[in-house]
């Protein structure tokens, strides 16, 4: 029967129909209740938007060479350019690049391979998660000892031992990132998706004679969702820093394409020669980045995770 | 003399974000020494919250809203957290459905149990082991020393249940508050434990209040039974009146839903609908919409009456003749 | 009805064995000696179920009754033995005839939330299956998954919720549907009803009884409730410890129980009472199938054991008509 505590006290899915909120407006509610995630999220959207329209919006193109001046490389925040009279408010590098356009480029090409390596991860990871899961036995035991071995290894050394075999590339730095990432997301389906396996609905699935590809993407899959968001929040914070580290230690994106890490790399040398802009103003952009996908993804994780038992 | 428990007008809401469920609305109930009281009900009926609210273990967003409990006469919603504390375990004590509510995982028994004696009483810890060896003895554990060192999940579901019975026990409590004790256990352990209690409790005078879905369960264990709908009583009287004689129409619709001795492969009788959300109580009686002889009269919410000497009920329309043949008692 | 069974469980085992891990066998190999272990949930179990009949299959926890259902509804293979349906081995037949051997063969389950995806609609928890097996078309199937709510008394308009918008009765009411839209003829219900209030109880087991009439189902009920088994099984299987103890028609083995372990479960039924009852259950606890007693299982618990029940397992015969069990005292009488 029901259980005891829990019997008496008026079920939100009462027999008589309660309105309810569809789980998705509950979801907004409640992590609108957090105003500093709200701000997290505010801020988020905005870089995101700053880096799909960087072309649109930024004030000159930083790798159009024709629109560069060496007269101007190093100059101080504020000050304004010999020719076009156009105002730096980050200052320039030393080839007279504008710092605010840079770093909107740099944005772009940091998210971009944050999102396609999250993108490709999740995909990988769910299908190798919910396949051990589902048929469990020696197939499970086999990929889980992949999984383990592959994050018993720190994720940097991974992806600087592959990328030192790749070689530079936009796509070499999102295969790394793949690679170094699809075990989390495996690991994280595949124990949702075992509790959800003994559930009678896959049962009653099975015995209705649908295929295992059915069941497991049509059934089992919706079913581990949440805790996949919640990992997915915090992986994705983890593949910019990664993506920057690796940028920053001239393995990851070629010099033509820099993202905020190369951005930073390329300023270091100038830090201690005073021009501190170069560097420091993609690190702020970088920290701030981080620091909103974190917000919202704590706020996430505290919303979702009580119903990860129910 | 007083009553052991008089319950008056008890309140016990729920605030959930969709209103306030009134979980038991304007509940009153006594119970001598002694006496066993069966609580009847089904999810929802208020049942659980009641015994809840007795030995003040509501907990938010619930609460106990109004209404007074007195036990021997000391008002126990009045004497709050305090007043309670000196008197649950000692005077009053639980038993739930699922025995690890009250049994703690990682303690051995015996560390439990000397634990539960020393708290109301100023005893030695050979004394107090004494103490638990011989309720262990009681409830019909054999090899108490063994079982004294081992832990909870060394046991079976029923042994816990046991277990359980014996801590409830330890200070001879006046009144035990039993909450489906036996419905998670298989039918031949529920027998046992069953036996186990009612002998406990005339034993001992322990008043007993068995709070149960399962109307036949208790019908050969207490002396009274009250039957409870939508956070109401409905329905209290003797036990052998109700069962050869329910008044009320929803006591006497659950009686012939439980198939036992009728036709076989046949309809059973069914009480039609399902039980309603406290959030969306109907107008009047809240048994109306389901009742087949509900009408008119039944608008403005029939008062717990006493119908018969000892026998209330709560219907315009109650049942007057015994229950046909074919369901009465066997 | 045919002679051939629907269903045949011809001498069915079904064992667990828990493997040692890499610790334990390290261990072994320095000589710890631990074993494997292995549970006999169902233990060489033989049952026939006929045509059109319902079969009640009663037992207290760790019987096996469940584990055999399973097997039966196909989620699971037997260790030993063959289950039949309607005379062929289903890891015997070709892919497609296997197919529809299964969807023949359906389940309804205890726990009327978990066995219901709650991320889907009723309309896809109901019409998936036919749609894919090609039962009714894709236009159809709206109208279909209406007809069969309607069959076990939903409101259609209801076929666009989702489970956690219905009550545990109606949630009941989906399983049921879901089963019927494949066109079974032969239903495992592994306790259906236990998990419902009394009144919705009765309400489920009457739609049962009507729809076995309606579209000639044949059931395997499953409960550890005799009386519930009772009101709707024409004959009863009693199992204990993975064991068939007794086999026969239902109302003469309630009044009539042969093997003592039977004679315990209705003496425990619970009836209204109007005087209080004299409890006089049987003594101990049910024995862990990890180390399940010598000989008959039962023994330690029987009034009646003797020596030979400690040392030989008494088989499973005919007592009377139709009547079979496993007890050493018919020898004796």
């Amino acid at each position: 029967m029901t259980d005891a505590a829990t019997d008496d006290i008026p079920a939100p899915d009462g027999p008589v129909a309660v309105k309810i909120d569809s789980p998705a407006k509950r979801f907004a509610r409640e992590f609108a209740s957090d105003p500093i995630a709200v701000v997290g999220l505010i801020l988020f959207v905005l870089i995101a938007l700053i880096a799909i329209f960087a072309p649109l919006i930024a004030p000159q193109d930083p790798y159009d060479l024709a629109q560069l001046s060496i007269m101007d490389g190093g100059l101080q925040p504020g000050e304004s350019s010999f020719g076009t009279g156009m105002t730096f408010w980050l200052g320039t590098d030393t080839q007279g690049r504008d710092m605010v356009s840079a770093i909107m480029y740099g944005l772009r090409i940091s998210l971009f391979v944050a999102a396609v390596s999250l993108g490709l991860a999740i995909t990988i990871g769910t299908v190798i998660g919910v396949t051990a899961a589902y048929f469990g036995g020696k197939i499970d035991s086999f990929i889980m000892r992949i999984v383990d071995l592959q994050l018993s290894f720190p994720a940097i050394l991974i992806a600087l031992i592959l990328l030192a075999l790749l070689g530079r590339g936009v796509d070499k730095v999102i295969l790394a990132l793949v690679i170094v990432q699809w075990a989390y997301y495996a690991r994280t389906v595949r124990s949702s998706a075992i509790v959800e396996r003994r559930k009678d609905y896959i049962d009653a699935a099975r015995s209705l004679a649908l295929s295992d590809r059915r069941i497991m993407f049509r059934h089992l899959l919706p079913n581990c969702v949440p805790p996949l968001i919640v990992v997915a929040t915090v992986q994705i914070a983890q593949a910019i820093a990664l993506e920057a580290t690796l940028s920053f230690l001239g393995v990851g994106v070629p010099i033509t394409e820099p993202s905020l890490g190369l951005l930073i790399a390329n300023g270091y040398d100038y830090l201690l020669s005073g021009r501190y802009w170069i560097s420091i103003f993609p690190g702020i952009a970088l920290v701030l980045t981080i620091i909103a996908i974190n917000l919202v993804g704590d706020r996430v994780r505290d919303v979702l995770n009580p119903r990860l038992d129910t | 003399m007083t009553k052991l428990l008089e319950i008056h007008d008890l309140q016990t809401q729920f605030h959930t974000r969709d209103g306030i469920a009134k979980a038991v609305d304007g509940l009153s109930l006594s119970l001598d020494r002694g006496e066993i009281l069966g609580l009847v009900g089904e999810s929802g009926s208020g049942k659980s919250v009641t015994g809840f609210s007795i030995l003040g273990l509501v907990d938010p967003p619930g609460r106990v809203a109004g209404g007074r409990i007195l036990f021997d006469g000391e008002d126990l919603v009045a004497g709050g957290e305090k007043a309670m504390k000196k008197l649950r375990g000692k005077r009053i004590a639980m038993i739930f459905q699922d025995p690890m509510m009250t049994l703690n995982p990682v303690l051995r028994i015996d560390t439990q149990m000397v634990e539960t004696v020393q708290a109301h009483a100023d005893v030695s810890r050979k004394a107090a082991l004494a103490r638990a060896r011989d309720a262990l003895v009681r409830v019909g554990i054999s090899s108490p020393d063994e079982r004294l060192q081992a832990y909870p999940h060394q046991f079976s579901g029923g042994m816990r249940q046991r277990v359980a019975i014996a801590i409830a026990l330890l200070h001879e409590p006046d009144l035990i508050i039993a909450d489906e004790p036996t419905t998670a256990l298989d039918v031949t352990i529920q027998a046992q434990i069953l036996s186990e209690m009612q002998a406990l409790c005339a034993q001992s005078g322990t008043a007993l209040i068995w709070i149960t879905h399962d109307l036949a369960v208790v019908s050969g264990l207490a002396d009274r039974l009250a039957v409870m709908y939508a956070g109401r009583i409905i329905e209290e009287g003797t036990t052998a009146g109700i069962i050869s004689k329910p008044m009320h129409p929803y006591t006497k619709g659950l009686i012939e839903s439980v198939p036992q001795g009728k036709e076989h492969g046949t309809l059973l009788r069914q009480i039609k609908g399902m039980t309603p959300s406290l959030l969306k109580l109907p107008e009047g009686c809240k048994f109306a919409p389901r009742c087949p002889r509900a009408d008119a009269a039944c608008k403005p919410e029939p008062p717990l009456e006493e119908r018969e000497t000892g026998r209330r009920v709560r219907c315009v329309h109650p049942h007057t003749e015994p229950l046909a043949e074919e369901a009465a008692p066997t | 009805m045919t002679d051939t069974p629907v269903i045949e469980i011809d001498d069915v085992s079904k064992r667990f064995t828990r493997h040692l891990d890499i610790a334990e066998r390290t261990a072994n190999r320095l000589g710890a000696g631990i074993k494997e272990q292995t549970v006999h949930a169902v233990d060489g179990v033989r049952l026939n179920i006929r045509g059109g009949e319902v079969m009640g299959l009663v037992g207290e926890s760790g019987c096996g009754k469940s584990t055999l259902g399973r097997m039966v509804a196909g989620l699971s293979e037997p260790s030993d033995g063959r289950i039949l349906y309607r005379g062929q081995d289903r890891s015997a037949m070709s892919r497609a005839e296997a197919r529809n051997a299964a969807l023949k063969v359906q389940m309804v389950f205890q726990d009327p939330m978990s066995s219901l995806n709650p991320r889907l609609r009723v309309r896809d928890i109901v019409g998936e299956a036919p749609q894919v097996h090609g039962i009714v078309g894709r236009r159809e199937v709206a109208a279909y998954v209406e007809d069969i709510l309607e069959q076990v008394g939903l409101d259609p308009s209801t076929a666009k919720r989702y489970p956690h918008q219905f009550s545990g009765g109606q949630r009941a009411r989906v399983g049921i549907a879901r089963a019927l839209a494949v066109k079974p003829d032969f239903i495992v219900c592994d306790e259906s009803v236990a998990a419902l209030d009394v009144s919705i109880q009765a309400q489920v087991l009457n739609l049962f009884v009507r729809l076995r009439e309606e579209f000639e189902l044949t059931y395997l009920f499953i409960s550890h409730d005799l009386g519930v088994v009772e009101h709707i099984s024409d004959r009863i299987a009693v199992m204990y410890l993975g064991r068939l103890v007794e086999l026969g028609a239902a109302e003469d083995l309630l009044k009539q129980p042969n093997h003592p372990y039977t004679e315990a479960l209705v003496a425990e039924i619970p009836t209204f009472e109007t005087e209080k009852r004299i409890y006089s259950a049987i003594k101990g606890e049910i024995p862990s199938p990890l180390n399940p007693p010598s000989g008959c299982h039962f023994h330690p618990r029987c009034p009646h054991a003797h020596e030979r029940c400690r040392k030989e397992v008494p088989v499973l015969k005919e007592v009377a008509p139709g009547r079979l069990s496993a007890c050493h005292l018919n020898d004796e009488a």
